[in-house]
């Protein structure tokens, strides 16, 4: 999230969309109606299904599974159209005026300039702007005149994207789009900045290939309307597990190291090569000033590399750069499974983790760990992971012929460990373990230490061809064997290595003292830290993460004594935005920051997001983690896989051809996969049906299926289909329906419903059903025989966004039939 | 239950005079459910459960999000889930809790024979008490909102207590302590009549609901738990809640007047029996009989 979930209690207007918060985040979902309850803010939510979200909201507006940016893109044209646009902030805090350089071209056939058919990859190279190498800075039109700039660009792209498209792509009829929209703009009707709007986002929006693009289409229309930075704005991901953050930050990712550090890969052949690399360099206009805050990388780097390797990282060996493994490919989730299925990937740790169900293609992630030599499953339950040799359909011959061996880990649940949250707000929140660990489980870390320390001392005795990584891995640690949370807490702050002076503040950190935040953080082996955006979690001053404080001076919901969010305890990201240019607030009902004229600084209840003492004169851009400074309606060169603007592309399965182009229906560069399980289906071949998975507020991904109470509440797995879909089929509710892809099948009870409507894409009628994910073969009711046994991932495909590599979990195709 | 520090009001099937009964409700409680900010989201089902210990039951899967058909003896809250078509073509997913009500004139307490069996307390609480429950199921028919169930193993009846334990140690009720969006309100009758109201005027004004308005149904004298609703005058469309709902007159007549032309009877009865014996006196059994 851009802000927080409290602070959604600030806003004039919610659009919920790629998100069903009220089921799956129902505890949040007290914001958004506190902001309907004391504000009478609007809430529109745009879903395939008519949701217990949109049971509260003032609109509900039904679109097609894998549509959101025809929707989006809509949004934009009607707000650029009818002129509710911020003019100020799009100016001063976005590259709307920058200028294009000659010689990129929008994808009006669809495709961008520089695509390689043959490598099935964009050369990004005229994704520029015009003027980076020239002295004087980049080009520039506050104007917003040139027809190259920024704005001009976006104009036209999303000229094309007009009601009457919009209709045709995603199904919405154009009187109900136009009034989606109007309600939606209106907080900047006239250009008036009072008001503002949030967008809120969950799965729905990630699950698709081209999910990173969709979330930039919600972040392209509130920059347009002035709503980034500011109280009550962002664009906010509503993430779906409890510490789903913590697990980002932390680097549960295979191109990224904690912090958000870009993984190395073979071309760093040294740690100068690296930073040269991955450090961005400023471009701005001239006049303007950017903060360009990742020009820190190198402080960040350094201390992380001593926190990774301790004495063992000097100045004289590249801070042991060399040791960090260098990605030389793609290593993401879908790719380990299909290593796996082509035999090169040989072992599997699924911690906490449930590989078969959760992944996409279930079938072949269960015929992969087939071929796997071994797997090891640390989980509170056995799950259809460590028991994929008995996955429905396997016969006790083929059981024979699997020579995987499974180990199984006893786990520890949540309630019986502590540590932290970080939540979507980006809070670190510290929890207390409530309960006794049970039988023979043991802690995470307590199972990793000892994991780490045999094969430590594996390498020790019998050498190896790298030893040097694990053996000097810094694991000073009270209780090697099991070291605390709190200790590793503090280890990931950071703490000076030697005694550490701030000229200016005239101030001096002594060695071995906890560091207060990441402007500490040195390049000379000075200090060290875990991960810099956590530095100030955990200082000389007590565990900020466990604070309770429940003051909140402001009213807007800023609680600064409660727990920490990252970055330095900021709430709302960005939040120079929430002023005009000359520093003073937007809206004075709503003050977050303003510039201080006789303090010569940003002063208020939060903790600007900023450089303190950058005058407004200075003009710099509050974007501060942006070479440019400014918010990106046009991401420049390497930014993204698959353009500098959004675009809508058709799912790797879809009832028709792309409206916009045909020739190019889908993402030229979503990932796909070819092995023989890797099938696509088509209209043609009978696949007529738009499938979507989701997750239900009874249940906790495929966990509570082992718990009596949630089996109570949502016993069995079902198929939620339109009324008239089932009146077709003869299927009343309560029977079972199959349902079948390219790549499997799926069986339960139907729950017929007239929550979802059966629409009408490009001219062609099409219905769309959805499936929770819950179930599989393992849990209460399928070991009593209850359910049917498959998991819903047996129907989904393995093809994913070529930025994050999500799996099309939503809107593939299926057929249905009465069982 | 346990009834704490709670006044009784009125007891069911009691001959003799009731402690405070007629006096002045000052602390009246109330539980006020808003169900246009409830999200179906069954937080109060599972708190119901767990703060009272209610077994585990089956459930079957049901064509519906809701958990089950109505409330059951173990099982004494429920959300209904309703889709609702409206007229101009959009519709509505009505979710609206369930559970006893808490009449002022409580039908299941009008219609129970048994002594204590159903008691009031002065703060309006309408509770059971199942040691005295003889089971004859009396309060089915008094209740016009189906609450009251049997437990065929025990033959008692039961049905949510508004958590007299908590409520009775200034504490809310279970639900509303789970309720995650504050479409729960818990207080006294008057402040959660006040919050209700002001709650159904903002949806007139601001949200579009001409017909918003506050359930708190006269016909049994007002209930201890009331609701905000998109619309009130269609209440039938939340799940079957009734629009007007009465203690059934059978109940009524059988209470009042027909117990009373029973206690004659019975009494008429008594005084024939004993004026024949002193007119006739006892019968003699004839030696060849």
């Amino acid at each position: 999230m851009t802000n927080g979930w409290i602070d959604i209690k600030n806003t004039d207007m919610m659009l919920i969309i790629g998100g069903n918060p009220a089921e799956n985040h129902p505890c949040g979902f007290k914001w958004p109606i506190e902001a309907k309850r004391q504000r009478n803010a609007k809430m529109i939510v745009v879903d395939p299904r008519f949701t217990r979200t949109a049971a509260t909201a003032d609109l509900f507006v039904q679109i097609r599974a894998g549509a959101d940016i025809a929707f989006l893109g809509g949004m934009i044209r009607y707000a650029v159209e009818n002129n509710r646009v911020a003019k100020d902030y799009l100016i001063h805090y976005t590259n709307a005026a920058f200028v294009v350089q000659e010689g990129f071209k929008l994808p009006e056939d669809g495709l961008f300039s520089g695509f390689d058919a043959a490598k099935g990859t964009y050369d990004r190279s005229s994704w520029s702007y015009e003027g980076v190498d020239r002295p004087g800075g980049l080009a520039y039109d506050l104007a917003l005149e040139n027809p190259r700039s920024v704005y001009q660009l976006l104009k036209q792209q999303y000229s094309r994207y007009t009601p009457e498209m919009v209709e045709r792509i995603t199904g919405i009829p154009k009187e109900q789009f136009l009034k989606a929209a109007d309600l939606f703009t209106s907080i900047r009707k006239d250009g008036d900045m009072k008001k503002v709007a949030t967008i809120l986002y969950a799965v729905g929006f990630t699950h698709h290939s081209s999910a990173t693009q969709t979330i930039r289409t919600a972040a392209i229309l509130q920059l347009l309307l002035g709503n980034v930075g500011r109280a009550g704005g962002g664009v906010n991901a509503l993430r779906g597990h409890s510490n789903i953050q913590g697990a980002t930050d932390m680097a549960g990712v295979f191109d990224i190291l904690p912090g958000y550090l870009k993984m190395p890969n073979p071309a760093d052949t040294d740690f100068k090569a690296y930073l040269e690399r991955i450090t961005p360099k400023v471009a701005k206009p001239g006049p303007w000033e950017s903060y360009n805050y990742w020009s820190n990388t190198n402080k960040f780097a350094v201390s992380l590399l001593k926190a990774m390797y301790g004495d063992a990282a000097k100045k004289e060996n590249d801070w042991a750069f060399h040791y960090l493994p260098k990605i030389d490919r793609n290593y993401s989730w879908t790719e380990i499974w299909d290593g796996m299925y082509a035999g090169h990937v040989k072992g599997l740790l699924a911690f906490g983790m449930n590989g078969v169900a959760i992944g996409p293609n279930a079938q072949k992630n269960i015929n992969a760990l087939k071929k796997a030599d071994w797997l090891v499953v640390c989980e509170i339950y056995p799950d259809e992971t460590s028991e994929f040799w008995k996955s429905p359909g396997i016969t006790t011959e083929e059981m024979k012929q699997i020579n995987t061996t499974v180990y199984r880990l006893p786990g520890a649940g949540f309630a019986e460990k502590d540590g932290t949250f970080v939540n979507s707000a980006r809070w670190l929140q510290w929890k207390s373990a409530a309960l006794p660990l049970p039988g023979m489980a043991k802690l995470d870390q307590e199972i990793l230490a000892r994991i780490f320390l045999k094969v430590r001392e594996l390498y020790k005795k019998e050498g190896g061809k790298f030893p040097d990584p694990v053996l000097n891995a810094s694991w000073s640690y009270t209780d090697p064997h099991n070291p605390s949370l709190s200790e590793i807490a503090r280890e990931i702050n950071g703490r000076a290595l030697a005694d550490v002076t701030d000229p200016k503040l005239n101030q001096t950190i002594k060695a071995g003292q906890q560091l207060p935040g990441f402007a500490w953080l040195r390049d000379d082996g000075s200090t060290m830290s875990g991960n810099w955006l956590y530095c100030g979690s955990w200082t000389e001053a007590g565990a900020m993460m466990q604070r309770r404080g429940t003051e909140d001076p402001s009213g807007l919901g800023i609680y600064p004594n409660w727990g920490w969010s990252w970055p330095s305890n900021r709430r709302v990201l960005y939040n120079r935005a929430s002023c005009d240019p000359a520093g003073v607030p937007w809206d004075p009902d709503r003050k977050q920051i303003w510039w201080n004229e006789a303090q010569q600084k940003w002063v208020g209840p939060d903790v600007p997001d900023f450089k303190a003492d950058s005058p407004p004169k200075d003009h710099m851009g509050p974007f501060i983690m942006n070479y440019e400074g400014v918010g990106r309606l046009f991401v420049p060169l390497a930014g993204l896989a698959d353009g500098p603007f959004p675009e809508h592309y058709e799912p790797a399965e879809s009832p028709v051809a792309n409206p916009l182009h045909p020739g190019q229906s889908t993402n030229p560069i979503a990932k796909k996969f070819h092995s023989d399980m890797d099938k696509l289906g088509t209209v043609a071949e009978g696949y007529n049906i738009v499938c979507t998975t989701y997750r239900l507020t009874e249940h906790y991904h495929y966990w509570t299926k082992n718990n009596p109470m949630n089996v109570q509440l949502m016993p069995e797995p079902f198929v939620e289909l339109p009324a008239e879909l089932a009146d077709d089929l003869g299927l009343r509710g309560g029977e079972h329906i199959k349902v079948t892809s390219a790549r499997g099948h799926y069986i339960a009870k139907a729950m017929v419903t007239r929550r979802i409507k059966p629409m009408t894409i490009d001219g062609k009628k099409v219905y769309q059903i959805g499936i929770p994910i819950h179930w599989g073969y393992r849990g209460i009711a399928e070991d009593e025989g209850k359910t049917a046994l498959t998991p819903a991932n047996m129907l989904s495909p393995a093809v994913t966004d070529p930025n994050a590599y999500t799996p099309e979990f939503k809107g593939f195709l299926v057929k249905v039939e009465k069982v | 239950m346990s009834s704490g520090n709670l006044r009784v009001q009125k007891i069911s099937g009691h001959a003799g005079p009731v402690a405070g009964e007629g006096t002045q409700r000052q602390e009246q409680v109330c539980k006020l459910i808003d169900t246009t900010t409830c999200i179906g989201c069954k937080a109060c089902e599972v708190a119901c459960m767990e703060w009272n210990d209610l077994p585990f039951g089956e459930t079957v899967f049901d064509n519906t999000y809701q958990t089950m058909p109505e409330t059951r003896w173990n099982y004494w809250n429920l959300i209904k889930f309703n889709e609702h078509p409206r007229e101009d073509g959009s519709m509505q997913w009505l979710m609206r809790k369930d559970q006893c009500m808490h009449c002022a004139d409580p039908g299941c307490l009008a219609a129970c024979p048994a002594d204590n069996a159903i008691v009031q307390y002065q703060n309006g609480i309408v509770d059971f008490q199942q040691e005295y429950c003889i089971g004859c199921q009396y309060c089915v028919t008094g209740c016009p909102f189906n609450i009251p169930k049997f437990n065929p193993q025990t033959k008692k009846m039961f049905k949510c207590t508004l958590c007299t334990d908590r409520v009775s140690q200034g504490l809310e009720p279970a639900c509303i302590k789970a309720c995650p969006t504050g479409c729960l309100h818990f207080g006294t009758k008057d402040d959660m009549k006040e919050l209700a109201g002001a709650r159904a005027q903002q949806l007139r004004e601001h949200s579009g609901y001409a017909n918003a308005g506050v359930y708190d149904p006269v016909g049994v004298g007002g209930t201890s738990v009331i609701y905000v609703l998109h619309d009130i005058t269609n209440p039938e469309a939340y799940g079957g809640l009734p629009s007007d709902p009465r203690v059934p007159w059978a109940v009524r007549i059988w209470k009042q007047p027909l117990k009373w032309l029973g206690n004659l009877a019975m009494i008429g009865g008594l005084i024939g029996v004993t004026m024949h014996y002193l007119r006739f006196g006892p019968k003699k059994v004839k030696d060849d009989e």
